[in-house]
């Protein structure tokens, strides 16, 4: 049950467009940071796998600049 | 049935988001994130943001409070702050809401025929005063005692110590620091003479390694750990994890290296042997700001009542001490610590690297820990033999637990032997205090008398018939429990405990003092890197709570020190500071003014010609160094530090045939120490409701142990029962297990050990032997 957070950075311009394309993914939660180009994505996934599939979606994305990872911590399945 | 990780998940990911969060304010001083920083903020709310530093650990973050109708309601992290630049950690974010719970002290409570009765704050003042009289007069000054707390504020401390050692002409003044940070102090004064880091948090920036030494940084001090992760993402430096447990820490780090108990020391001199062989010493450096010493060994571990050790140093030279270390070749040290040749060599490699910058840090690890002083000398070799200190980026880094372990216990000198200036043994210390606290110099004694452990044991006896304990809560966290709760219970003892929320330790307490907590009265706290920080009084205390500073006041005055305690109820706090700053006048110690405090999120002292002193004993940044040289560790009357030679000694107790394994406690990020004030935010307990023990996966897997089983521990001091917990946050290398502290009803320190270090008088929470049973 990884659970990870990232700081994604945009492409000039392209933050809101960021935000809205990591907001329809299911296993993100994202926060934007108000005055920089600079976006927080934790992400919730239900195992490895499904983590490394998601790492390709989150790679697709146009308006992502690049992912750098924060922390990771991998939670009971029972919360 | 156990639920320790209900509502985990939504913990770890709000953890998640905040160590984002923190990342990303160190990489962009300024950032906001508005959406987590206002959440929970009344709609439309036109609140008043003050600065504080955070009331829990002792990094020292800078925080704004928002105060709405006279309610402090949100917390965030102060932008301007050069310690946190903007962040804080979980416990931060919620701090405020630990004065709100709904059980907090407001009136005092007084025993009478086994119940606690409802009094006013003048009956019970007058109570408190009329027993320390009458102590005194039946048992003598000795007979009476305070043990405060790395919590309390510079003024708190400094009236404790002129009112006890001043005016009373008592030594028993002790802290709870001397549980956490005694050994620092101590390494500190043998190795240099002065107390407290010569380097400073900026010292992150220029590093290039991070060696942390039985340190948990990622939880413990996670502000400052996000600090190098975002250090490595700038500049790829590397971080070592050198400890007995994997941790959070570890999985961070870019190496973990783990160690047998104890055998830190046999490690840290096998580095030093490396250095010497690799020809990696800085001559000139060792040459020209260098001595070498030894002292006694085989010192004991203090665990009988009335327990002495005084060392003898002897110099030595470098042929010696490097004699000495031929029993710490690599080789030798892997078969007593389990740590590999190879990695004591790449460890060894980076602190003797000439283009290397390193850190070191350290904290409970070596601190708690039957050698500890020796532990703290050791890793201040490392950094002297190849002159790695004094220098941005070179910086063994000694972190405090506490928001004022080092600006009210080390710097006021809470403890028995010190002095806001030197120490009592020293009679024109004692001459220069007793002028400014306006007392007979014959009041100060120059004995001094009770470490704590031993306070408590005189308590026991009956030496001590009186105790005042403020801010701290220590029938959680003494060691050998059982003792000392005992002890504090018996017939003709009396115990005044001020605290804000009922804890085991006001159980014990005859007089029940409610406090006024942290921004609901004025004061100041210095944190682990020389800074003084200063918050006023935001809100009132609830009821007839009142400071510690004020308690005591009131409590001195009836005791007839009017003259020493004239200070004016609305100034008393600015009275207070400038009284305290004259004892540290001068280049090597001196104090910021108060408007200056008042004016920006902390200074660091020294403090001299308008500037903080970020790097002291080194000339470029040190005003202080007068002898011509690059360096000059002033602390010492020939300017020298000294390398010290000291050996690796087993602990107090090892695992034997009938108590097989180590038992090691401490903390949790959730809670901060005993939990009176974490537990009261309800985030925090729901995340962390009870204690556990962490069983290593293949014990447990031996034992058919699952998380959540019960497990019993048995050490020579008792038993306690546990749920288990495997695999989940910290994994304990084989045949150890881990224990948190912070759970008063599930009390671990009942069975710990009360061996410390003979030097520094510290406990060892860190090591004894424990039977592991599945339930």
């Amino acid at each position: 049950m990884p659970i990870k957070s990232y700081l994604a950075h945009s492409h000039k311009g392209k933050k809101a467009e960021l935000v809205n394309a990591l907001s329809t993914i299911g296993q993100c939660e994202v926060m934007p940071a108000e005055n920089k180009d600079v976006v927080i994505v934790v992400t919730d996934t239900e195992d490895q796998i499904e983590e490394e599939i998601l790492k390709k979606k989150l790679d697709t994305l146009e308006s992502l600049k690049f992912l750098a990872m924060v922390s990771g911590f991998n939670a009971p399945q029972n919360d | 049935m156990y639920t320790s990780l209900a509502n985990r998940r939504s913990f770890i990911k709000k953890m998640a988001m905040l160590s984002a969060m923190t990342a990303a304010a160190t990489m962009f001083p300024g950032i906001l994130f508005a959406e987590e920083q206002e959440e929970g903020l009344p709609k439309n709310a036109d609140l008043d943001w003050k600065k504080a530093p955070c009331r829990f650990c002792g990094v020292g973050c800078g925080v704004l409070i928002g105060v709405e109708n006279g309610k402090a309601v949100a917390v965030k992290g102060d932008p301007k702050s050069s310690v946190n630049k903007g962040l804080c950690c979980v416990k931060g974010y919620h701090s405020v809401i630990a004065m709100y719970g709904k059980d907090r002290l407001t009136k005092p409570l007084v025993k009478k025929n086994g119940q606690y009765v409802e009094t006013s704050m003048k009956e019970a003042l007058d109570l408190i005063a009329s027993k320390m009289k009458e102590t005194i007069k039946d048992h003598g000054k000795d007979a009476v005692s305070i043990y405060g707390s790395g919590q309390w504020t510079i003024p708190d401390g400094y009236v404790a110590s002129k009112f006890f050692k001043g005016c009373i002409g008592t030594n028993n003044v002790e802290a709870n620091a001397r549980l956490c940070m005694a050994t620092a102090v101590t390494g500190f004064l043998t190795s240099f003479g002065l107390d407290e880091p010569m380097g400073c948090y900026e010292d992150i920036d220029y590093a290039d390694v991070f060696v942390l030494w039985g340190n948990n940084m990622a939880e413990m001090h996670p502000v400052l750990f996000s600090r190098l992760l975002d250090q490595r993402l700038k500049r790829g430096v590397k971080i070592i994890d050198f400890a007995t447990r994997t941790t959070r820490t570890s999985m961070a780090a870019d190496k973990s290296i783990l160690f047998l108990p104890q055998t830190d020391l046999a490690v840290a001199n096998a580095i030093c042997y490396e250095i010497i062989k690799n020809g990696w010493v800085n001559r000139s450096f060792v040459e020209r700001h260098c001595n070498f010493s030894k002292g006694l060994t085989n010192m004991g571990y203090g665990l009988k009542d009335n327990y002495k050790f005084k060392d003898k140093p002897e110099k030595i030279d470098f042929n010696a001490y490097k004699d000495f270390l031929e029993d710490y070749t690599p080789e030798k040290v892997e078969k007593i610590s389990g740590v590999s040749v190879k990695d004591i060599k790449y460890m060894a490699a980076y602190y003797g690297d000439p283009n290397k910058k390193v850190m070191s840090f350290w904290c409970m690890g070596p601190n708690q820990h039957t050698r500890g002083t020796w532990m703290n000398n050791l890793i201040y070799n490392i950094h002297l033999l190849t002159g790695k200190i004094s220098a941005p980026g070179n910086s063994p880094f000694s972190l405090t637990g506490q928001p004022s372990a080092c600006g009210t216990v080390r710097e006021v000198g809470t403890l028995t032997h010190k002095l806001p200036h030197g120490v009592v043994m020293n009679k024109k210390d004692r001459e220069f205090a007793a002028k400014i606290w306006n007392v007979p110099v014959e009041n100060i004694d120059p004995k001094p008398t009770y470490h704590t452990v031993e306070m408590f044991r005189a308590l026991d006896r009956g030496d001590i018939r009186f105790m005042w304990i403020q801010v701290t809560n220590p029938m959680v966290t003494m060691p050998k429990l059982k003792r000392y709760r005992d002890g504090a219970k018996k017939e003709g003892r009396f115990i005044v405990v001020s605290d804000i929320y009922p804890t085991p330790t006001t159980d014990i307490a005859d007089v029940i003092l409610p406090s006024a907590m942290w921004i609901e009265r004025e004061g100041m706290y210095g944190n682990s890197e020389r800074r003084t920080q200063y918050f006023e009084q935001m809100v009132n205390p609830p009821g007839e709570a009142m400071s510690d500073t004020w308690q005591l006041i009131e409590v001195a005055k009836r005791m007839g020190y009017e003259k020493q305690f004239h200070y004016k109820e609305e100034t008393h706090i600015e009275e207070i500071y400038n009284e305290y700053r004259k004892h540290h006048v001068g280049k090597k110690h001196n104090m910021a003014p108060l408007e200056v405090l008042k004016s920006q999120p902390g200074v660091l002292w020294p403090y001299v010609d308008g500037k903080s002193t970020k790097w002291r004993f080194n000339a470029k940044y040190d005003p202080a160094c007068t002898n011509g040289k690059d360096f000059h560790f002033y602390g010492k009357s020939d300017g020298r530090a000294i390398i010290w030679q000291r050996p690796y000694e087993p602990a107090a107790e090892s695992p034997d045939t009938e108590y097989p394994y180590w038992l090691c406690t401490g903390r949790v990020v959730e809670h901060w120490h005993t939990g009176s004030m974490t537990r009261r935010i309800p985030v925090l307990h729901k995340a962390m409701p009870h204690a556990y023990v962490e069983v290593n996966p293949e014990d447990a897997k031996r034992m058919h142990i699952q998380t959540g089983d019960k497990v019993k521990l048995t050490t020579r001091r008792g038993e306690i029962i546990l749920p288990a917990s495997v695999n989940q946050r910290g994994i304990p290398a084989p045949m150890q297990v881990f224990v948190p502290f912070f759970d008063e009803n599930m009390l671990i320190n009942e069975i710990t050990l009360d061996s410390f270090c003979p030097i520094s008088k510290e406990p060892d929470y860190k090591k004894c032997a424990v039977k592991v049973e599945k339930v």
